[in-house]
């Protein structure tokens, strides 16, 4: 007779809370009338995210491992955990704008309509909701709330295709440019699918060497026996595949093309929380499974910082669209967490705690960054072109500043959450000696403070064009949003203490 | 008295009527000048004040305020002055209102509201004493790239046709620098923590540390790479001719005036006490960049057909006269360059006020459109030479007792350097007085005679009344300042272990020279 694993409910509450809003999402979706699904679903959504993100709160302080050795329940995850509910509940609320887009949603009225034929055409202004991306963000939610969480390789792998799978879909529900975004959907799809294969490869390299997949049991072996080629080879894959998610170069090149395609508020959400879980996992397997073994990622996870930080830099300066630029900056800022990452040292460097606060930091500020990219908008949906945001401070000086700010805050300017974060950072990296890192990245934060400057740039000191774009105003949810993201990205900037003093708190794997 | 926090107060209030200003309604415009006008007087006040509260005799910081700000990096909110940037915190309360009044009728490109201006200066403002004011390595940081974002809107939204250009150029040059010196400021960090045990960014702490030689050497290069672009020593000097060119008369006078001075106060303040082997070790490399910079300035001043442009170029000259005071490492070279700070804020700040008016008349910057201004505006022309021949530092004028103090201390220490830069006065000499003939004296011509050309309204002789006092008073009795700043540039060479007196070679190495 097969014993059940001894699960501790309580400890998996988060998930229970967020795989269950998703479950009741598909319910509803199936059976309820059409007039009532948009707000019962955006309830649901908010429900599902901000009581994972209660959950998580209540569980504060715990360490444990669960079900059977494949979640383990610490500071570190239950942190992330919170990060990610809490960001996913803010992409949920710009999910749910509707005073922007005059058709009422971001989102395609139906996306099985052949993009371009005359039923598509019909449909542009219909004021009908496509409402299923609310249960399938919930279950990217939670999937990634899980991957940050697993303990063990097959979990995460899970993990990974709950948290890919819905994103492929919803990145293909833009209302306007369909093509555009089916065209990034396929594009994603493809290679995330190729990022799980090789995630699943490195899996079962690990396994033939190590015999178990369980992250604990790999560093047993690994203390006991060694390392040998094919365990390397195996780490090395599994390092590729979560990369990839993280949009780290030279693995990144699915992220430009996704984030323009993608509905805007989708990219904040994947740009976002695709990130904070995707480092999560990695500090994870780096930490807990081959933690004492350091010199078998340390040199590879180096180079890639470096890639990384000077691809998003350089090629950032050539973008001529928000989204990408964006997007490049999200390139960029992966090298930088990555300088955090070669800061874990054997628990006692305080790299883990840096890398925490810097993904918050940056999480925040990016939704809120995309958030404002879906206020300027043209005649044919958001006016993404960097050229049609010329003099956009005289037309909305508001909205020019808030931008202009978390520009700043992507660039590291003092004062704003991204010095903090970057400070933090490289803090870590110089103490276990990696200053040449340190000094790449910040000559790198130099050049790529030239593209967020170019921005600014042309918001303030130059003049509006004819026909430019005009900046919508806003409904509660956006609004919601912004003063949430400009707030915490002041706030972390002028008075980081408290949230520091968490964040060294919650530095803490468990496995 | 002493219990006030000046110098919180003295960055608050202008942050605070700042964000005020910014928050008036639209086309408020006189409501918004007068508001920056009693804020900036508050301050100069509140600068004097300071002063007679601080007693020349006592501790090195005084006036002192600390609250702990980020304390899981050892973060202290920490304020205090000592006579060096004590003098520099006067500066600015003079020259902030002076600037107000200076840009008192100007007008935005485009038509833009002058409210934003008005609302950046003083937030500008609030900066610049933060970071002369910062005791924590962390702290000095976080208002010297803060200070960027202010000065970088006033040059890039009300500055001439290149603004664009400028304001990045500026804002990135100072970026690299600043992120340079933030691998060094972590440095630091990290060296304090393996040697007190925790880390710390206070000045006193950092100052007792002993690093490691080889250490101390990249540290300083970060450090000294920030100052250099900052002051800027002239391999790092290209964007301050942009940028002061560009940037409106009033954003132009606290650039050169104040915010440059940043870098060789920094030179004088971190670069030296902090790592005073690696000081010692690259002050030849140094003092030729500053000798460079002095004759390289000059012969470019020389060459220039913009007004502008020529007086950004005579300030590079200058900043190699305050680096080589500073590194020189004597007493009354130390001594000298602090007063340079100080002088050089208030005869360039003149010239390019003057420049500015004769501009605003003209509406070219060139040279050459110019031509006897003595003959029909006399004073506006009287104003102009006073201010040239401040900035060849005749005597009699202020820049000639920190001019001289400078060669004096440096010429037992550094003769060769300091023989090769007396040729720098000289070239002076050119560089102004070919600029005031050609467009003061002779007939009347070009855009003079086209233009109506008034001579100095009773606004601009306000302006210039207090700095002309100043360029006089100053060069006839100079000492309040300099019981000032003595003891703290005792102090500062007291750190590197040179001779206060600065008559012996600190050293056998330095002796060789």
């Amino acid at each position: 007779m097969i014993e059940a694993p001894d699960l501790s409910l309580s400890a998996l509450s988060p998930f229970l809370f967020v795989f269950g809003a998703a479950l009741v999402g598909v319910l509803v979706e199936s059976f309820a009338p059409r007039h009532v699904r948009q707000p019962t679903q955006v309830a649901l959504a908010l429900v599902g995210t901000v009581g994972g993100f209660a959950c998580t709160l209540l569980l504060a302080g715990r360490g444990e491992v669960t079900a059977a050795g494949a979640l383990a329940v610490d500071g570190a995850g239950l942190f992330l955990q919170a990060t990610i509910a809490g960001l996913g509940a803010l992409s949920v609320l710009l999910f749910a704008e509707r005073a922007l887009d005059p058709a009422r949603s971001a989102f395609v009225a139906s996306a099985a309509v052949p993009a371009g034929s005359p039923r598509d055409r019909e449909l542009l202004t219909d004021e009908r909701v496509q409402t299923e991306v609310y249960p399938l963000a919930t279950f990217a939610v939670g999937g990634m709330m899980l991957f940050v969480a697993a303990n063990d390789l097959l979990v995460m792998f899970i993990a990974l295709e709950v948290l890919s799978l819905p994103l492929y879909l919803i990145c293909g529900l833009s209302r306007r440019r369909r093509l555009l975004s089916q065209e990034a959907a396929v594009k994603y799809f493809l290679l995330g699918a190729f990022a799980s294969a090789f995630f699943l490869y490195g899996l079962a390299l690990v396994y033939g060497a190590t015999g178990t997949v369980q992250l604990a049991g790999i560093r047993q072996s690994v203390t006991d026996d060694g390392t040998g080629t094919l365990l390397v080879l195996g780490l090395g894959l599994l390092v590729v595949g979560l990369m990839f998610k993280a949009s780290v170069a030279p693995f990144h090149t699915w992220t430009p093309d996704v984030y323009q395609g993608a509905p805007t508020p989708v990219t904040a959400f994947m740009a976002a929380c695709t990130k904070v879980a995707a480092f999560g996992a990695i500090l994870r397997l780096l930490y807990v499974a081959f933690g004492t073994a350091d010199w078998t990622w340390r040199p590879l996870v180096y180079g890639i910082a470096i890639v990384s930080m000077v691809v998003g830099a350089v090629l950032g300066l050539t973008q001529t669209d928000v989204k990408r630029m964006l997007a490049y900056s999200s390139i960029a800022h992966a090298g930088f967490l990555l300088t955090g990452v070669i800061g874990l040292d054997a628990g006692t460097g305080s790299g883990l705690a840096a890398t925490l606060f810097y993904l918050l930091a940056y999480g925040l500020t990016t939704v809120g960054a995309f958030a404002v990219v879906t206020l300027v908008r043209d005649g044919d949906g958001e006016a993404t072109a960097l050229a049609q945001w010329a003099g956009l401070a005289r037309r909305s000086p508001l909205t020019a500043a808030i931008m202009t700010f978390l520009l700043l805050a992507l660039a590291g300017i003092p004062l704003t959450s991204g010095f903090t974060g970057k400070f933090a950072v490289f803090r870590a990296a110089i103490e276990v000696g990696a200053w040449p890192l340190a000094v790449v990245a910040l000559v790198t934060s130099a050049v790529a403070g030239f593209f967020y400057l170019r921005l600014v740039v042309l918001m303030y000191f130059s003049e509006p064009a004819e026909d430019g774009p005009s900046v919508g105003v806003p409904g509660l949810p956006t609004t919601i949003v912004l003063a949430v993201t400009v707030a915490a990205t002041l706030v972390l900037g002028v008075v980081p203490g408290s949230v520091l003093d968490l964040a060294d708190g919650a530095a803490r794997l468990v496995g | 008295m002493s219990e006030f926090p000046w110098l919180l107060t003295m960055i608050v209030v202008p942050a605070v009527g700042g964000a005020a200003v910014a928050a008036l309604p639209k086309g408020r415009d006189a409501l918004a000048k007068q508001a920056a006008l009693a804020v900036s007087l508050l301050v100069l006040v509140l600068a004097v004040l300071a002063t007679v509260a601080f007693d020349t005799g006592g501790e090195r910081f005084q006036l002192t305020t600390s609250v702990s700000w980020i304390p899981s990096f050892g973060v202290d909110f920490a304020l205090g002055v000592d006579g060096i940037a004590l003098v520099m915190l006067l500066l600015i309360g003079v020259l902030v209102p002076v600037v107000v009044v200076a840009s008192w009728r100007d007008t935005g490109p485009g038509g833009r509201s002058m409210k934003a201006y008005f609302a950046w200066l003083l937030v500008l403002e609030a900066m610049m004493v933060g970071v002369f004011a910062a005791t924590d390595v962390f702290l000095f940081y976080v208002f010297f790239e803060a200070m960027l974002v202010p000065m970088y809107f006033i040059i890039g939204s009300f500055g001439g046709p290149r603004r664009q250009y400028a304001a990045v150029k500026f804002f990135l040059y100072s970026l690299l620098g600043g992120l340079v010196m933030l691998a060094s400021v972590i440095g630091l960090y990290v060296v304090s923590t393996s040697q007190i045990g925790e880390g710390t960014f206070a000045f006193d702490a950092l100052r007792s540390l002993d690093i490691d030689p080889g250490v101390q050497k990249l540290l300083f290069l970060g450090f000294f790479v920030a100052f250099a672009i900052k002051a800027p020593l002239v391999p790092f000097h290209t964007w301050l001719p942009d940028s002061g060119a560009e940037a409106p008369v009033g954003g132009a006078v606290l650039l050169v005036g104040v915010l440059d001075k940043v870098g060789t106060f920094g030179f004088i303040r971190y670069c030296l006490p902090l790592f005073p082997d690696a000081s010692r070790t690259f002050a030849p490399w140094i003092l030729g960049l500053a000798v460079a910079g002095i004759l390289y300035g000059a012969l470019l001043a020389m060459g220039q057909s913009d007004m502008k442009r020529l007086v950004t170029y005579t300030s590079i000259a200058h900043f190699g006269f305050i680096a080589l005071g500073i590194f020189a490492f004597t007493a009354e070279g130390g001594s000298g360059a602090v007063l340079y700070m100080v002088n050089h804020g208030i005869s360039t700040g003149i010239l390019f006020l003057v420049v500015g008016m004769v501009i605003t008349r003209g509406g070219s910057r060139s040279i050459a459109d110019y031509g006897g201004i003595g003959k029909k505006a006399p004073v506006l022309a009287g104003v102009f030479l006073v201010a040239g021949l401040s900035s060849l530092a005749l005597p009699g004028t202020n820049s000639f007792v920190s001019e001289f103090l400078v060669l004096l201390g440096s010429f037992p220490t550094r003769p060769v350097f300091t023989i090769v830069a007396t040729v720098g006065i000289v070239l002076a000499a050119l560089y102004v007085l070919l600029l005031i003939q050609r467009a003061v004296h002779g007939p009347a011509r070009g855009l003079v005679t086209e233009q109506p050309f008034p001579d100095l309204r009773r606004r601009e002789l306000v302006v210039v009344a207090p700095l002309l006092a100043l360029v006089i008073g100053l060069g006839v009795y100079p000492q309040p300042l300099l019981d000032l700043i003595n003891p703290a540039v005792a102090a500062t060479m007291g750190d590197i272990g040179s001779d206060p007196a600065g008559t012996q070679p600190a050293t056998a190495e330095q002796g060789a020279n």
